[in-house]
């Protein structure tokens, strides 16, 4: 596993920061004063924020605070009121869903959403969909290319599968996974897509301590194996604070804090928004 | 026979199942083509095989839509309706074109499965790109204007070509199509077409049947299959993996669609008059029972439900009276059995059993070798 030394951020232009060694290659990921109002209701103020190529970022906050609001906006499942999402320098503002998914954002739900009737194995290659291809045609009477792309997509699919070692489950229905292995396989199917970023929404909800400790491991695994930068949302605060380089803290919609693990957990601002307010004698 | 057991241990599970599928078509055909050559089979039963081939087509084809891609399509028989007219008119006017019946029949199928699949994607288009069961609304409303569009029309056929008249007011007939001495009618308005040659057989009608499974089959087992079961399981998940919900459904709708053609042009060549109040709601709800009680996504059920099924009614004939009421109480009876989770265990169980033996078989198979 390669070594990277204790990230430093420093600030990139706008109000972002971004760990070190990122410097000088663009981020993947940058929102400029990016927001998105329900009727009346602001859920995500102004929100800015650079991702680095492998950076592993944080995105925490008390429940309501619109970190999901935030994923949905980045992966256009929300289209935002305001502001610029650039993935990679190029702005998603016109791209579908699906669209910012082939231009390198892959997610997890916080809800997990599978296909739950395919198998383990199907449901990776969906996630392979767009990286091992071959026209209608060829499946439909089963040409050559028929027969080399699946296995291409078979091999591909076990080797991702590996990952979490989950090749033995490859033919079992995903509905029927335990919840634990059902998150897994949900982060397998976004690596499937080949992204540059990955979003993960509470990797670790409903895990017990060792689990979550094996998926910590995996996450920086992940990262280094592949590459990418990988954002979480989540409210475990031993993962947060031991595998994220930059954390950012939202409440109320309105970024409070930014900054490494140790700034944070001394900022007063997030221990007000966590805790409250120390009464005043 | 030893390798060939350990051979079929070694295919996927559901390859074997596929295999399965043809095979238990093909033994059927077979047999029921021996007992029909050795003459055991009743006039009333050989005047059903065709239709049957017709209505298995037809529930293999609406199960692509209701059970993989999991959206409800009330107006199938819609779909058979635009194949079984624009079938009839193609095989009608190439009559000396194409004097040799089995090559006109096949012409007439394709052309059916290529109108409908047009009128397919013509529904599909607005309706697919929303959610919710607006397909179910459409799909009913257009099975139904597609019956009175059809009662409008007059076509028929001379040594130039085919005349088509849209008799809306209901005043003109086919007088008014102006044709040559020689020429000759073949949609009547609301009588329908009339004076059809029945070319349609019950090898066709088997041929019909392997390659709808074919096609369904083989598409589930693809990328594109895939696509769609997917979005069928969780639309957002596809969304965000990259998948364009729109196309995916377009392709197995068209695809139904263009099938359903097929089988209606068969089904249209099989009879010498056919009207179009044939293919009406009552049709496509009864084929939709088809696809339930053989079960969502299950190709194979619906293959046996079709065909069982269609018979039902028939074998029923001597309880008279009765006949309906029994049909309803057995179908009330395969949708409680095929409910209840201790007997869905007891076959789970006795399907692992055998899978157990079987797999002693292949083993001993591959020793042997």
């Amino acid at each position: 596993m390669k070594e990277y030394p204790k990230p430093k951020l420093v600030p990139v232009p706008t109000t972002n920061i971004i760990p070190e060694r990122d410097i000088g290659k663009s981020p993947i990921l940058e929102c400029r004063h990016l927001g998105i109002d329900f009727g009346g209701l602001t859920a995500v103020g102004d929100f800015n924020m650079a991702i680095g190529r492998t950076e592993i970022a944080g995105l925490i906050g008390p429940n309501g605070a619109g970190k999901t609001t935030v994923f949905n906006l980045l992966t256009k499942v929300y289209q935002p009121t305001r502001g610029t999402i650039l993935l990679d320098g190029q702005d998603t503002h016109s791209m579908t869903t699906a669209q910012v998914s082939r231009a390198g954002i892959a997610r997890t739900f916080q809800n997990i959403r599978l296909f739950n009737k395919l198998s383990v194995a199907d449901n990776v290659k969906v996630g392979l969909h767009n990286q091992v291809e071959y026209p209608l045609w060829d499946g439909l009477f089963r040409l050559p290319r028929y027969w080399r792309q699946e296995r291409v997509a078979q091999e591909r699919a076990m080797e991702l599968l590996s990952i979490f070692d989950m090749e033995g489950v490859a033919n079992t229905p995903a509905g029927s996974l335990p919840y634990g292995a059902q998150r897994r396989l949900e982060i397998v199917r976004a690596l499937a897509t080949g992204p540059s970023l990955l979003l993960l929404d509470e990797p670790a909800a409903g895990m017990n301590p060792s689990e979550t400790a094996e998926l910590m491991d995996n996450i920086v695994k992940i990262r280094d194996t592949f590459g990418i930068a990988i954002m979480l949302i989540e409210h475990d605060m031993n993962l947060v604070m031991n595998i994220c380089e930059g954390i950012c803290v939202l409440n109320f919609g309105q970024i409070i804090a930014k900054g490494t693990p140790e700034e944070i957990q001394a900022d007063p601002a997030v221990i007000e928004a966590y805790l409250g307010k120390r009464k005043e004698a | 026979m030893k390798g060939l057991f350990g051979k079929i241990h070694g295919l996927k599970r559901t390859t074997k199942v596929d295999f399965a599928t043809y095979a238990g078509v093909t033994i059927a055909f077979l047999a029921v083509t021996a007992l029909r050559s050795g003459g055991h089979l009743s006039r009333s039963l050989t005047g059903m095989l065709v239709p049957i081939c017709c209505y298995i087509a037809m529930a293999v084809s609406l199960n692509l839509t209701v059970g993989i891609l999991g959206e409800l399509s009330l107006g199938h028989a819609g779909f058979m309706s635009v194949g079984a007219f624009s079938g009839v008119i193609a095989a009608q006017s190439l009559q000396n074109v194409i004097p040799f019946a089995p090559l006109r029949l096949a012409v007439a199928l394709i052309i059916g499965a290529i109108f409908a699949g047009i009128v397919g994607a013509l529904v599909g288009v607005p309706v697919l790109r929303l959610r919710g069961d607006y397909l179910a609304i459409v799909t009913l409303a257009f099975g139904e204007i597609i019956k009175e569009l059809i009662n409008c029309l007059l076509v028929g056929c001379d040594s130039k070509g085919l005349h088509i008249l849209f008799n809306v007011k209901g005043s003109l007939s086919i007088a008014d199509l102006n044709m040559g001495p020689e020429g000759f009618a073949i949609i009547k308005g609301a009588q329908g077409a009339t004076g059809t040659q029945t070319i349609a057989t019950f090898t066709a009608g088997y041929i019909l049947v392997m390659v709808t499974l074919v096609v369904v089959l083989n598409l589930v087992r693809s990328r594109a299959g895939r696509a769609i079961m997917a979005l069928r399981d969780n639309r957002i998940a596809a969304e965000s993996v990259g998948l364009n919900v729109t196309k995916y459904k377009m392709m197995a709708f068209v695809i139904s669609a263009a099938l359903a053609g097929a089988a209606g042009a068969l089904y249209g060549l099989n009879y010498s008059n056919l009207a179009a109040s044939k293919f009406s709601f009552d049709t496509s709800i009864l084929v939709l029972l088809y696809v339930v009680l053989g079960g969502l996504g299950n190709i194979w059920g619906s293959v046996i439900a079709a065909a069982v099924l269609y018979i039902l009614p028939e074998a029923l004939r001597e309880f008279a009276d009765y006949r309906m009421l029994i049909y309803a109480i057995i179908l009330i009876l395969v949708m409680l059995i095929t409910n209840n989770p201790l007997l869905t265990d007891f076959f789970d169980q006795l399907k692992k059993r055998i899978a157990f033996y079987l797999r002693g078989f292949g083993q001993k198979g591959r020793a042997g070798k």
